[in-house]
Formats: C-alpha cells, structure tokens, sequence
C-alpha cells in the first residue's frame, strides 16, 4: 500500500496547492463586493475539458497504483514465479513510442493550422495504437503457446490483468481520437478542433508513461532488483 | 465551453452564454428520457435510488421478521437471511445513499448553486445515469438467477464469498461485482462532471469561499469517491478473475468438501485491505454530503448565518484528507501487528476533532437563532442527535481493546446504522422536503411531513438503542437464529420482537412519505419561488421549477457569501447572494 499512499500523497500536494490558492483563509461573510469589486471566480483559465482530463488522469493513477501496490504484495508470497517477458513487447513499445510521436505531431499542426498534417498525425498515431493493441495481443497468444497461462501462476494473472486493463484505456482514447479524427474529416476549423488534438495527445503521452512503468515492472529483472533491495535493507 | 478573459482581477465569466453552447432537447425521449439536462438525471438518478432503496428497505423487514419469530416462516430459510442481509447492506451502502447523494442532489444542486446553466460535460453525465441504471438491473437480476444473490455479506470477503456454500456461489457473485464494476465506471462518469462543475463553471463573484456548504460537502465527497471507487474496482476485477478465470490473488489453498481446490498461495488480507481502502471513505462519501445539506438547512430555518463558515469548510477538507488514513480499523480482528493497531486506532480517533467542531458549530448556529421547526429543519436537528449518539459509539469501537469483543455483535450493526444508516437518511429525508417545492413548484404536505418525522425519529431509536444493549450481551450478528445460547437470556427474544415492531412500523411511515411525496406533486399547496425565503442561488432562479438553462438571458452574479441571515439594518431577514449592496451613503 506504501506506493498507493505516496501517489495519493503527491495527488494531495496538488489538491493542497490548488486549495492555497482559493484564500481559505478569508473572511467571505465580511466581504460584501460592490459591483466593480466582483472578482474572477478563482476558476482556472484552463478549459474545463483539460481539467477533466486531468481529473480523470487522476483517478487512472489511483486505479494503477493500487493494482501495482497488490502486485508487490503478492509478489511476495512462495508461489511466485515470474515469467519471461516476450521480446515482442520491445517492439510493442516502440509502437506506441510512434504513435505517441505522430500525435504530438498533430497537436504541433494543430497550432499552426496545418490541417492535412493534423489529420495525417491523428490516423498515423491511430493506426500505430491499433498496431499496438495488436501486438499485445499478439504476445499474449505467444505466452499461451509457451504454457504460461492466465491461472498457471499470480505472476501470469498480473501480467495479462495489466496488460489487458491498460489496453482498454487505449481502446476508449482511441474513441475519443476516433471523434477527434470526425471533427477534423467534417472540415472545422483549426480553432474548433486543437483543444480535442491536444487532449489526445496528453492522454497518448500518459498512456505511453503509464505503459513504460508498467513493462519495467513486468520484466523478471525487476523481481531480482526488488529482492536486492530488499536484502540490502534488512 | 465557456469562453473565459483574463482580466486584472483574475479570470471573469462572461455574464451572457451564447445561444448554441446549451444542448437543447428536440424530442420527448431526449427532453425526459435520454436527457442531458442535469436536473433531469438528478430526478432519475433519485427515483431509481428510491427504487432500488424500497427492496432493501423490504429486505430490512424479511430480516426483522426473523431475528424476532425464528422459524416460524417457512419462506425465510438461512441461505435466503445470509442474501437478505448482504442485498440489504449493499444497496443501501451504495445504491441508494451514494447514488442520491451524489447523482441525485449533486446533479440538481451543484449547477444551481453555483450558477452555471448545466455541468460541463452533459454528455458524460447522461451516460453516467444509464450506466448506473444498468448497474441497477444487474443487481436486480441476480434476485432471479439459480441460486439467487450472493449471500457473502457486503464485504465480499474471499475466500468464502466465492465458494460453495456461500448463496448465490453459481451467479450471485459475478452479477454482485459485475454490477458493482458498472456502478464504478457509472459513477466515474458522473464524479468528473460534479468536481470540474465547482472547479470551472462558477459564475461570477462565487468564490470557493462563497460556496454554500452543501457544495462543499459534495464536491470533497465526489473527490473522495474518484479516489476511492478504484480500491474496489481493482478487488472486483480480480476477485471475478478468481472465481471465473481461476486465478489467485486473494484465494488461498483450500479444500471444500475433501476435495483441494486448484486455488493456492493468495491472499485474502489483500481485499481486505483493498475493500477498506475504499470502504471507509466510503462512510464519508455519505456523510459529507449530509454534513454540507445540514449545515445549509439548518442556517436557513434557524434565520442565522452558519457559525464559523471557514472551520466548516477546513473540517471537511481535514475529515476528507484523514479518511484515508484509517481503513484498518476495521481490520482489528483479521489480526494485525499491535503496532499498526495502534496507528490506525489513534487515526480513527483524530477524525473526531475535526467532526466535533462541526458538531459545536451547528449547535451554535442555533444558539439564539429564530428556529422555525418546519419539516427539513425537524430531520435536521434529528440529523445531528443522532450522528452524535453514533459517533460516540464509533469512539468505543475506534479501540481496538474494545473492538475486539464487540465486533461481530448487535453493537457494531447499531452503531453503523446509527451513524451512517439513520444519520445521512434523515438528512436526506430533510433535504427532500427542504428542495421539493424548488424541484416541483409545490411544497409537500406539512401534515403527514411531521407524522413522518416523528415516527421515523422515535422509531429510529425504539430500534437501535436497544440493539446496542443486545450486542453488549454478546447477540452475534449476522446470525439466521440464536439457538440454545446460555448467555443469551429469554429477554432478548422479548427485545427483539419489540425492534421489530417498532422497524415496521416505521416502515409505514415510509409509505406515508412516499404517498405524500406522489400527493403533492399534484395536490400540494405553490410553493412560489423561495418558500423558505433562503439565499442560495437555486432559490433565486427566474422560473420555478428552474427552466432549462437554469438562468434566464444572464447569469447571476454573486456579490456575497451564503448565509446573510437575519443582517442588522436589511429590509428583510435574508439576503440574496446575488443582491448587489445598497451603495453607502457618503
């Protein structure tokens, strides 16, 4: 649980930053405004789609430390036996490496209005996540040939459970990059379709994060590193 | 979306929205149906919460009747008590006072409050209540699968929730964390809209500090929800994994019937800890909500501003922060190292400063106030007795000393249903007689608003003090009948045949709630557009019900904060949040 608390503990600083901010330290029933004194809101200049997003990104953080939090506490039981990781997953992350560079393509056209490159980057980096997914898919029917099984061993069950659950958050921001690709086909202006480019871009970005941690955790070296550590502090 | 400017004072809304932002409904089914109107998913969110909560409410009296007449029903066997008990904990835990709290009065409240025209995703939201629909089926339909509805417990605890033996082992369980994994993802939805709501869509002038607290108990309890739902998400995804796919990450070696299982090596401690992860804020999530609403009725029906607005709102984010750190308290007896009892122990019992200053602040916002003991205001003050009494139990059960004896009694199902079962209903309760006549146009009949009241409260008590006592001699709870138990004497049958009448008969005065709620919408006395002559902005809007677009051409502005009651030299006792002051006179 220590890494889901830290994670939450770094959600908090943001939270209590953002709290510092709104003067929760004032005196709201002695402040009557006259008309010109009517402030802003406090409300952020960022659109209320970005915060979504962020909000959401927050709860995907959540979601993935608690589950790598129980795969360090499993992890710790005798019946572990951690897998090979299939050499396809190499190449597997390049693919989102490319996918996630073809939308920050987009997005960089976007802002300058380059229409046809918006719509080249966002089916590129679509492509390349569908050719992503597929490639994960693909490791998954390798392991099963090789007999490692979903129920053979806990260290099985974690690889395909975060894999699997990580390849459906794609899925939905393929989705969303699907509608984004709709709007831009449909003609918008630049104006009217930047906001959604660069949401899918965050996301792409954060999912390419999200993969990084999550292979780096899956591959048996890791194991090893956290048993050194492990006796390095005992 | 919004366009905003930045100006030297910060970022001002534009007081006029263009036309084409606001979704506009074309036809019947998207006006009433699938609409995005957040005032129309909040009253579908309410009804199907309702709904839900009246077969749990039924279940509570299939219970009733059995702690008091053991076997004299031949319908109610052991297996149909254990699905009982858990279909009850679990739709009132979640289905009914999560859903309404945040689904029902989040979606009515929180735009209105604020004075933004709609949440800022409507799409989502309108997804967020189907999906919760669908969460609600699935439950409903594990009622009539082979084998019926699991019969685990609300916990789910592993590795018993998914072996045989346990009701519902065959399709109770996957439809139970099936539907509770829609209900996450539904919420998900629906909690994004509620904090990003308060955080952008704000109309002028309303300042954190300016929020009536209503919206601060709810946007701190949505922020504790997206935070938490994922604990329960992840151990509802691997438990269905165990018990479908055959993994195990919480199933141990095990042998049912003779026979070794192919399970081995997981460990059930780990949901545990995961569930808890979730469940105790889980308890704040309800009562946040209930803390923010009560706050505002009873300011505005006792005519006075609430006492120490500021330590209001830092209690809540404190109450937030810390109900993270305490969920293995109700861990005490899965064994644990003394010395994290003692953490989790000293954690538990901090929580109680901060809520105690909310306990004093109320009681001294009625100090010498004009108290008007109108419906809303009756549950309110019924509110924060009763959360008192509960959590003055809770401090007993904070201990792990005491906990241990007392867990798994009578005394631990008084205490919740005290804290978190009584409590946050009755403020439910107030708030819908409080915002019906805004909701509707009519107020709710005053009548039959007090007879509800009255035997709701004295019931409430009628039932559970005496549970208290029968867990102090040791009535297990959970248990389908007593049995030859030598410490248990014959005046404890006695005592539980006069809980249960005393739980039916407030059972009725539900009906006569849910009558008088279906009565007024027809035959109810106009309400006008601000009955309980309050300041918050919901009261002040051009039309009653609110239109669509909530605001006529222009939004509010918001010169003050929520509470000027009863203000020295105004003309009436209340002021608007949205008056502009009387310029002085030089």
């Amino acid at each position: 649980m220590s890494i889901t608390l830290l994670l939450l503990a770094v959600i908090g600083a943001i939270a209590a930053w953002w709290l510092s901010q709104q003067r929760l330290m004032s005196k709201p029933w002695l402040e009557v405004g006259a008309i010109d004194d009517v402030r802003g809101t406090g409300a952020s200049p960022v659109p209320a789609a970005t915060v979504g997003l962020g909000v959401f990104l927050a709860v995907v953080v959540t979601l993935f430390a608690l589950l790598i939090s129980a795969y360090f506490m499993r992890m710790q039981t005798a019946d572990w036996a951690q897998m090979p990781a299939p050499k396809l997953l190499w190449f597997n992350t390049g693919l989102l490496i490319l996918s996630s560079v073809a939308l920050q393509y987009a997005q960089v056209a976007a802002r300058r209005g380059r229409m046809e490159d918006v719509a080249g980057g966002l089916v590129a980096g679509g492509l390349l996540a569908l050719a992503f997914m597929a490639g994960q898919l693909l490791a998954w029917q390798q392991l099963n040939a090789e007999g490692y099984f979903l129920a053979t061993n806990p260290a099985n069950a974690f690889f395909y459970l975060l894999t699997g659950l990580h390849g459906l958050h794609l899925l939905g921001g393929l989705v969303a990059l699907a509608l984004t690709a709709d709007k831009v086909w449909r003609g918008l202006e630049p104006g009217q379709v930047r906001l959604s480019v660069r949401l899918c871009a965050i996301y792409w970005h954060f999912l390419l994060a999200l993969w990084i941690v999550l292979f780096t955790l899956l591959t048996p070296w890791v194991g090893d590193f956290a048993t050194i550590c492990r006796q390095l502090l005992t | 979306m919004v366009d905003t400017t930045i100006g030297a004072a910060g970022v001002i809304q534009p007081a006029e929205v263009k036309d084409v932002e606001l979704y506009h409904p074309k036809s019947w089914v998207t006006k009433y149906v699938f609409c995005q109107d957040a005032k129309v998913i909040a009253i579908q969110y309410a009804i199907t919460a309702l709904g839900i909560g009246l077969v749990a409410l039924v279940l509570s009296w299939l219970i009733r009747l059995q702690l008091a007449f053991p076997s004299s029903f031949s319908a109610i066997g052991p297996t149909d008590y254990l699905q009982f008990i858990t279909m009850h904990g679990m739709i009132m835990v979640i289905y009914l006072l999560t859903a309404l709290f945040l689904g029902g009065f989040g979606n009515y409240l929180i735009p209105l409050m604020v004075g933004a025209r709609d949440m800022v995703f409507p799409y989502v939201n309108m997804l967020s209540y189907w999906v919760y629909l669908l969460a609600v089926l699935v439950l409903v339909a594990s009622f009539f699968m082979p084998g019926g509805p699991t019969g685990a417990g609300w916990t789910l605890y592993p590795p018993q929730a998914i072996l045989s033996g346990t009701p519902g082992q065959d399709w109770g369980i996957i439809l139970m964390l099936a539907s509770l994994i829609l209900f996450i993802i539904g919420f998900t939805m629906g909690g994004l809209n509620y904090v990003v709501t308060v955080l952008q869509a704000r109309t002028r002038g309303m300042t954190m500090m300016r929020l009536p607290l209503t919206v601060w108990g709810i946007f701190m309890a949505t922020v504790l929800a997206l935070l938490a739902f994922p604990a329960l998400f992840v151990g509802c995804v691997m438990m269905l994994f165990d018990r479908i796919l055959g993994t195990s990450f919480f199933m141990p070696a095990i042998v049912e019937m003779g026979q070794h299982l192919k399970y081995g090596g997981g460990s059930p401690l780990l949901f545990q800890h995961l569930f808890w992860f979730f469940g105790h804020p889980e308890v704040y999530i309800v009562a946040l909500p209930a803390f923010g609403i009560v706050s505002d009725l009873i300011s505005t029906h006792a005519r006075k501003n609430i006492f120490g607005y500021r330590m209001m709102v830092w209690a809540i984010i404190v109450i937030g922060a810390l109900s993270f750190l305490v969920w293995a308290h109700h861990m005490y007896v899965s064994g644990m190292n003394p010395y994290f009892g003692f953490y989790f122990a000293t954690t538990t019992l901090v929580i109680a400063i901060p809520t105690a200053i909310k306990v004093y602040n109320w009681v001294l916002t009625l100090w010498r106030g004009d108290i008007h003991l109108t419906v809303p205001m009756l549950f309110a003050l019924s509110f924060i007795v009763t959360f008192v009494n509960g959590g003055l139990t809770g401090l007993f059960l904070g201990n792990p000393v005491v906990d241990v004896p007392l867990s798994d009694t009578m005394f631990v199902v008084a205490h919740f249903h005290m804290v978190m079962g009584m409590a946050p209903i009755f403020v439910i309760f107030g708030a819908i007689y409080h915002w019906y006549p805004k909701v509707t146009g009519r107020m709710m009949n005053e009548a039959l608003g007090q007879f509800h009241f009255w035997v709701s409260f004295l019931g409430a008590y009628a039932i559970y003090f005496p549970m208290h006592y029968l867990g102090l001699l040791g009535v297990p709870r959970r248990y389908f009948e007593m049995g030859d138990m030598a410490f248990i004497p014959q005046s404890a049958t006695t005592l539980n045949i006069f809980i249960t009448m005393a739980a039916l008969t407030v059972g009725f005065a539900q009906m006569v709630f849910l009558f008088n709620l279906i009565w007024s919408l027809f035959w109810g006395k106009p309400a006008g557009s601000n009955p309980w002559r309050a300041t918050t902005l919901e009261w002040q809007t051009p039309e009653t019900p609110p239109g669509h677009g909530n605001w006529g051409k222009e939004l509010p502005v918001v010169y003050r904060w929520a509470y000027d009651y009863s203000v020295p030299g105004a003309k009436e006792d209340f002021v608007p949040q949205n008056q502009p002051p009387t310029p002085r006179a030089a």
